[in-house]
């Protein structure tokens, strides 16, 4: 959650430079040792592949993981949309009402304490192996949306709560001008959170699969290749799956930062 | 026509009356009482004060009158505007705090209470560009809270309660987090608004001499449960402005209400 710092701005631009510039210096004299010892130490692709058989392997399977990658994308987002519009509504209810919340509430946690990776293969065997990988998703990314925009919900401005009721605000406005304002922060954060979580969910959902589903996403594919020790491309897909997080990641935040810049401290710089 | 003459002519009916507590005690559910029993009459268009220590149910009784939460016991009545009714029940209400949506645009937060009443958008704008600009304001209908100054926050708090056209306008402590300058300046720009506008003002305060600058009658309460201590009537030429804040007739005034006031700070000290 402490992610907004990068929003933040900085103090001199050689500063900014430097943040960009230091992770990517780091990161190039990390795949530059790899190769090195690979290379030197003549260790067999299958033990560990160097970088560039990685980048090769992508490249020629690029017609089987590029498929692989969409199959999972389509699974995290749909998940991810579940678990958005699940707990939004959910956080919603309990707002309305309490006995609801008091019903309801412990078996969200319930839910969310469970590991997913216990509760795939049971889901997998009562589900359709694309859905039960959804709702996989959508069990581990629902919980931060629904206890986020719940705090969002109940910390709106007593004073501000107080003025509507002066003006006999209805419930429907109450919750459209005031509540849901006040807690888009709060689910932006939490989208934020349910983006990668989402991708979790899927990919242990594959795993779960394993072989013998007849999934085609990317974590099936490094189950599959693992079996075959087709090592390089083990790395090929899980380097897809982290570029997949960190996109899921800058596009959430881009949204939240576009969504708030006009008004909350998060999306502010220093000059306010 | 001069508020004096407003007071006397009002003073003659009985039926003139803004607000009326009777009896009035508030219990909270932890069993403090807060206030009362309290028995206060502001008439049509008189500006009053209710000056005490803090926590002695000043903001309560504003509250109450506000019908933002019920009396214990007791009667609050409220003269209703006459004709259509109105968003607000003809209440104007100014809270400590700017208490401002941080995601609406400066105008957008004046249009709420036209918005929540139901009027069409058009004029709703057209009404909070008019209240914007009747407390100076104009120029800054499109900016966002997060920009203004604590005074100019205050100033479009002051602009969203006169919104309705108001009968009565309530305020709660609202310039006690600003500095000295912006809150003489806003003191002036408030009595030459209720000047032009001839609302019914209650003004809850801590400081003696806002009271006794601002007002025509002021109301020193009793520290907790709240009651009335006092009730002084501030007589002097009309306009008000510096000339009265600097008099020995205002001075005059401040030392009789702190007067009526120390007995209720003595009485915290007991607590």
């Amino acid at each position: 959650m402490s992610a907004q710092a990068s929003v933040t701005a900085k103090p001199s631009p050689a500063q900014r430079a430097m943040r960009f510039v230091l992770p990517v210096i780091v990161f190039a004299a990390g795949l530059l040792a790899w190769e090195l010892v690979v290379r030197i130490k003549d260790i067999p692709p299958y033990v560990l592949p160097a970088p560039s058989v990685i980048v090769v392997t992508l490249i020629r399977d690029w017609a089987v993981l590029s498929q692989s990658l969409a199959t999972t994308l389509l699974t995290t987002l749909e998940g991810f949309a579940a678990a958005s519009i699940g707990g939004i509504a959910l956080a919603l209810l309990f707002n309305q009402s309490k006995w609801v919340e008091y019903s309801l509430f412990p078996y969200a946690i319930v839910l969310q304490v469970t590991p997913v990776i216990a509760i795939a293969p049971l889901l997998l065997i009562y589900l359709e192996q694309q859905t039960a990988v959804v709702v996989c998703a959508f069990i581990v990314a629902f919980f931060p949306v629904l206890s986020n925009t719940t705090l969002g919900l109940n910390s709106v401005d007593r004073n501000l709560a107080g003025l509507f009721q002066l003006y006999g605000a209805s419930k429907p406005q109450t919750l459209r001008f005031l509540k849901l304002p006040a807690a888009l922060p709060y689910i932006l954060g939490g989208l934020r959170i349910a983006g990668g979580l989402s991708l979790i969910g899927a990919v242990v959902a594959e795993i779960a699969a394993g072989t013998a589903g007849a999934g085609s996403g990317l974590a099936y594919r490094i189950a599959e290749s693992g079996y075959r020790l087709n090592i390089p491309r083990m790395f090929a897909a899980l380097l897809l799956l982290s570029l997949a997080g960190i996109v899921i990641y800058g596009v959430l935040a881009v949204v939240s930062h576009l969504v708030l810049r006009r008004w909350h401290e998060s999306a502010l710089g220093k000059e306010s | 026509m001069s508020a004096a003459q407003t007071s006397s002519a009002v003073e003659a009916s009985l039926t003139a009356l803004a607000v009326s507590l009777r009896g009035v005690t508030k219990t909270y559910d932890n069993g403090v009482m807060a206030l009362g029993p309290l028995d206060l009459a502001v008439r049509k268009g008189e500006f009053i004060s209710l000056l005490g220590p803090s926590g002695c149910g000043k903001s309560t009784a504003l509250r109450l009158i506000a019908g933002l939460s019920a009396p214990s016991s007791g009667i609050v009545r409220v003269a209703r505007h006459e004709g259509p009714a109105q968003p607000g029940h003809g209440i104007g209400f100014v809270f400590q705090e700017p208490t401002l949506m941080p995601w609406a645009s400066v105008r957008e937060n004046v249009r709420l209470p036209l918005k929540l009443g139901g009027v069409p958008k058009a004029e709703g704008r057209a009404r909070a560009d008019e209240a914007l600009a009747s407390v100076g304001l104009a120029d800054f209908t499109d900016a966002y809270p997060r920009e203004l100054s604590g005074g100019m926050k205050m100033r479009v708090s002051l602009a969203r309660a006169l919104v309705t056209d108001p009968d009565i306008l309530l305020m709660d402590e609202p310039f006690a987090a600003l500095d000295e300058i912006t809150r003489f300046c806003l003191n002036n720009d408030l009595l030459a608004l209720w000047r032009t506008l001839g609302k019914t003002v209650i003004f809850v305060t801590h400081s003696v001499f806002e009271s006794v600058y601002l007002s025509q009658r002021v109301v020193v309460m009793t520290a907790r449960p709240g009651r009335i201590q006092a009730d002084l009537r501030i007589e002097t030429v009309e306009p008000r402005g510096e000339e009265f804040r600097t008099s020995a007739a205002y001075s005059d005034y401040c030392r009789r209400v702190s007067a009526a006031l120390a007995p209720s700070y003595s009485g915290q000290s007991t607590l």
